[in-house]
């Protein structure tokens, strides 16, 4: 399966600059694997030594939060759509 | 509904005429309470419409003063006001736009002591602050005050807003329920920010909170929006409350406040 995977601006030094990436894979953890496999480093500042997503980073497929559905184990098809999205303090 | 002066229904009359705000609603503006809490990026421009809208009551809290560096986006505040605390010159401002809008403001730093006593009074929490540790006090105070929290937030060329509202949707907790620890993200400063940014998400808190107090609308308890100005791009993603958050949640955890260490940005 292919998706698209949206990166939030502070992994995107990971991605090449790049906000948009492609990822095969039949679950969320396959995906993530799969990121780590095209940018190296890029699964441990998503997840925690346990592989479960940082408890101040959300991962949504299309527009629900994994968290509600299966979480890592949630299914993904082809065309679906992931975002990561980390908490952003700024606003000063 | 209140009185108004004639001098008032030409104020406010592109708001009288519209059906969603009438008379009614703008009375209704006049007679609200909206705390500010941090009169910088996303604070200039809300506290800017706000006052212009005719909400007749503002509450801004921030201890900081006006920097040169801040001008690229603090409009609030100008070139001859450098030094000045922010509170005083963003109540300068106001007052020179709309003489109806009761402005006191409040130069101290939020803390989990001083936060409830801030609080009181006021029905919406507009949260521009630059850094966690006070988003998680000011989201905590809300959820135990019941108070609606309108988030706004801001990183180089994206931004997200949201509205916390107790018992009708999620809190922050339930999205991110600690936050990160210090060195994880990156600091605000070194980011950088587009300044117009903060005009975009500051004002989209506004007009949420302008829907919050007239009623009207779909508001976005339950979504969050999410603006990537360099691919020209809004986002809705569903939010949920977390039946499990330390706070909101069927077991709270958190019961009392937390002054977490400070990170990511108290500008200097």
């Amino acid at each position: 399966m292919a998706v698209k995977v949206r990166v939030p601006t502070p992994l995107m030094k990971l991605t090449d600059n790049k906000s948009e990436v492609t990822a095969e894979g039949a679950t969320i953890n396959d995906i993530l694997n799969n990121l780590e496999n095209q940018f190296a480093g890029i699964k441990e500042r998503i997840c925690d030594e346990k592989g479960a997503p940082r408890r101040f980073i959300n991962i949504y497929l299309n527009e629900e939060d994994i968290r509600f559905l299966e979480g890592e184990n949630t299914p993904v098809k082809d065309g679906d759509e992931i975002s990561i999205i980390p908490a952003i303090a700024g606003g000063a | 509904m209140i009185d108004f002066t004639d001098e008032q229904i030409e104020r406010y009359s592109r708001h009288i005429i519209l059906p969603e705000v009438g008379g009614e609603g703008q009375s209704r503006l006049l007679e609200s309470k909206v705390l500010l809490v941090g009169a910088g990026g996303l604070g200039s421009p809300a506290a800017f419409y706000l006052a212009a809208a005719g909400v007749g009551n503002m509450g801004i809290i921030d201890f900081d003063t006006v920097d040169l560096s801040n001008l690229q986006r603090q409009i609030i505040h100008n070139t001859e006001r450098i030094g000045m605390l922010k509170t005083e010159s963003a109540k300068k401002t106001i007052s020179a736009l709309n003489p109806d809008v009761n402005v006191t403001v409040f130069n101290e730093k939020l803390t989990s002591e001083n936060i409830l006593r801030l609080f009181e009074g006021y029905d919406y929490v507009l949260d521009g602050t630059d850094n966690f540790a006070t988003r998680y006090l000011i989201n905590d105070a809300c959820v135990m005050t019941g108070k609606t929290n309108i988030h706004g937030s801001i990183f180089r060329f994206e931004g997200q807003v949201t509205i916390f509202k107790p018992d009708e949707g999620p809190c922050y907790r339930c999205l991110y329920p600690e936050p990160p620890p210090p060195g994880m993200v990156p600091n605000c400063q070194e980011g950088g920010v587009l300044g117009v940014l903060a005009g975009v998400i500051g004002n989209l808190q506004v007009v949420e909170t302008l829907k919050l107090i007239l009623g009207k609308g779909e508001t976005l308890v339950g979504s969050l929006l999410i603006y990537d100005a360099l691919k020209t791009e809004f986002r809705k993603l569903k939010l949920k409350k977390d039946p499990k958050c330390p706070v909101c949640g069927d077991q709270p955890t958190i019961t009392e406040l937390i002054d977490y260490e400070e990170f990511c940005g108290l500008s200097r």
